[in-house]
């Protein structure tokens, strides 16, 4: 199969799959015991890397930019900076990428060994979809943690910035307060909060396809790990730009 | 016996039953819990299934033996509805299913149980809740699930498993749990797997005795896959029997008694080679039934 007909194979197998996911929130059972068990794991379980991810990447990036601000005198706008940066780009991605990492190899490699084990198969002769009890649940449960993780990322990559302008640049707590609150408008939170959403469904969608179509054993187990892992983190920075863009068009023709 | 003569007689079995009305108990016993018709499958360039046809009676079991690849799975997955023929009809009590949609296919999957090569056990849930699991995606209240759990768990000898995990159990016990998942509900089907493969022989024998139990005493049908000869020994000739006391005791048919609800099936490259009683495969001189049954 060459690259192209692959991608559009793949395609059509994550929208059908996205479809079925959607058809099965219609009907009864709706399994809401698993979507907030799935949310513990994927939210819950996340939210320590995310934080430290977050601030990490605020604090390195007051170190990379205050000595340039500072070189034009500019160093009270830092706050401006950190913040548009961190909500509008590094914090929906960085997070996204984190959870995929995390969340997407282990909802891959469960249903992976689900198929392989015929526990898949199992399910569906007893009656139960797959799709119903076990993509629904976890889409649903990223679709609704992704948001919450990010703005955890944020509000973690500004602390981690103001304690690195503070600690090791001298700078007034209330100025990085008060430039960050200039950096930051409605849009860039906006923005910040529908990126995750749509990474959310990348992540669910591409590690459950790719899970549930686990084939070769303890060996196609590892490889459908990895293809979910790689594949969603490439489609979200892919869909980040593309997101971005529209984002852009959109939010600054109809709020501002 | 050639091999047209022999695809003949499987194919006289099937009865022409779409004038017996299924709801009728004394005739709705005539029509075939099961029935393969003309059904063809093939996936990519690779023949499975070709122009199969058989019957499953009510309170029958079929032995489908057969080598590996042979397309003794597709038969069970078939029944399932996992998989649908590219042409032909697969009928469960009088219905067919091939045109059949999910939800359609759960309402006949409900009729059916089925038991996985290696138990196929959810590994997150516990054996209570495997056994269960039926039961609890019906929302059926908890004290008539745990009533019909441990009632299933004695049926395999396993109550006091009831708490452990599928991964503290040994490859046996799984596919015991494996069985009772499959009663719950009690299916009038139940479709057996390989459940026998790779178990030392006196664990193989517990299974067999199972589906023995559930053929006399229970009147269930079952499709039973296998390539190993002595599942057919014991279930081809013995019988189950109940004493006054309620307690199950095997015996061997011999020559007294011939049991005529258990019917041997043998597929090769997808088709039927080979349709009859235990002691007719047995006498069989074709080479391929004599090179599998003696392993030369």
């Amino acid at each position: 199969m060459n690259p192209i007909t692959r991608f559009l194979f793949e395609l059509q197998e994550v929208t059908n799959l996205l479809w079925r996911a959607i058809k099965g929130l219609r009907k009864k059972p709706r399994y809401f015991h698993e979507i907030v068990n799935q949310m513990d794991q994927i939210g819950v379980g996340s939210v320590v890397i995310v934080v430290l991810t977050g601030f990490f990447t605020g604090g390195v990036l007051v170190l990379q930019t205050f000595p340039t601000l500072e070189y034009y005198g500019a160093q009270s706008n830092i706050g401006q900076g950190i913040a548009a940066s961190l909500i509008r780009e590094l914090g929906p991605v960085l997070a996204a990428l984190m959870v995929a990492g995390r969340v997407g190899s282990a909802i891959s490699a469960e249903l992976g060994s689900m198929v392989v084990s015929q526990q898949i198969e199992a399910m569906r002769a007893l009656g139960t979809s797959p799709v119903r009890k076990l993509v629904t649940p976890r889409l649903l449960a990223l679709l609704i943690t992704l948001p919450l993780l990010t703005i955890a990322a944020d509000i973690a990559g500004l602390v981690g910035g103001g304690v690195v302008a503070k600690q090791l640049y001298g700078m007034d707590v209330n100025l990085y307060i008060s430039s960050v609150r200039t950096g930051t408008n409605i849009n860039d939170i906006l923005a910040g909060v529908v990126k995750p959403i749509v990474f959310g469904g990348i992540i669910g969608l591409v590690s459950c396809q790719k899970g549930l179509s686990t084939s070769g054993g303890t060996v196609g187990v590892g490889a459908s790990t990895t293809q979910a892992v790689v594949s969603s983190s490439i489609t979200i920075i892919i869909a980040d730009f593309f997101l971005s863009k529209i984002l852009q068009s959109a939010l600054s023709s109809t709020l501002f | 016996m050639s091999f047209e003569t022999l695809k003949t007689h499987a194919a006289d079995e099937v009865l022409d039953t779409d004038d017996i009305d299924v709801d009728d108990p004394e005739k709705g016993r005539l029509v075939p819990v099961v029935e393969f018709r003309n059904v063809d499958l093939a996936f990519d360039d690779q023949v499975i299934l070709s122009d199969v046809s058989f019957s499953l009676g009510r309170g029958e079991t079929r032995f489908v033996l057969g080598g590996s690849g042979t397309g003794k799975s597709t038969v069970i997955k078939l029944v399932l509805g996992l998989i649908k023929p590219d042409a032909g009809q697969v009928l469960v009590e009088g219905e067919d299913i091939t045109e059949f949609d999910d939800v359609e296919l759960a309402r006949i999957r409900k009729k059916i149980g089925m038991v996985f090569q290696e138990g196929a056990l959810f590994d997150s849930l516990s054996v209570y809740d495997n056994v269960a699991y039926r039961l609890h995606e019906a929302r059926v209240p908890e004290d008539e699930v745990e009533h019909e759990v441990v009632r299933m768990l004695q049926f395999v000898g396993l109550e006091d498993a009831i708490d452990k995990m599928p991964i503290e159990l040994s490859g046996g016990m799984r596919r015991r749990v494996g069985i009772a998942r499959a009663l719950v509900g009690n299916p009038t089907i139940v479709l057996f797997d390989e459940p026998t493969a790779g178990l030392d022989p006196p664990t193989a024998r517990t299974i067999c005795e199972l589906a023995i139990k559930l053929r006399d005493i229970e009147d269930v049908s079952s499709i039973f896959v296998t390539h190993e000869m002595n599942n057919l020994e014991y279930i081809g000739s013995e019988y189950a029997v109940l004493d006054r006391e309620g307690n199950v005791h095997y015996e061997v048919a011999g020559k007294t008694l011939c049991l005529l609800n258990t019917k041997v099936m043998m597929m090769l490259k997808g088709d039927i080679w080979f349709t009859g009683r235990e002691e007719e495969l047995r006498a069989s001189e074709d080479s391929y039934i004599r090179k599998f049954i003696r392993g030369k």
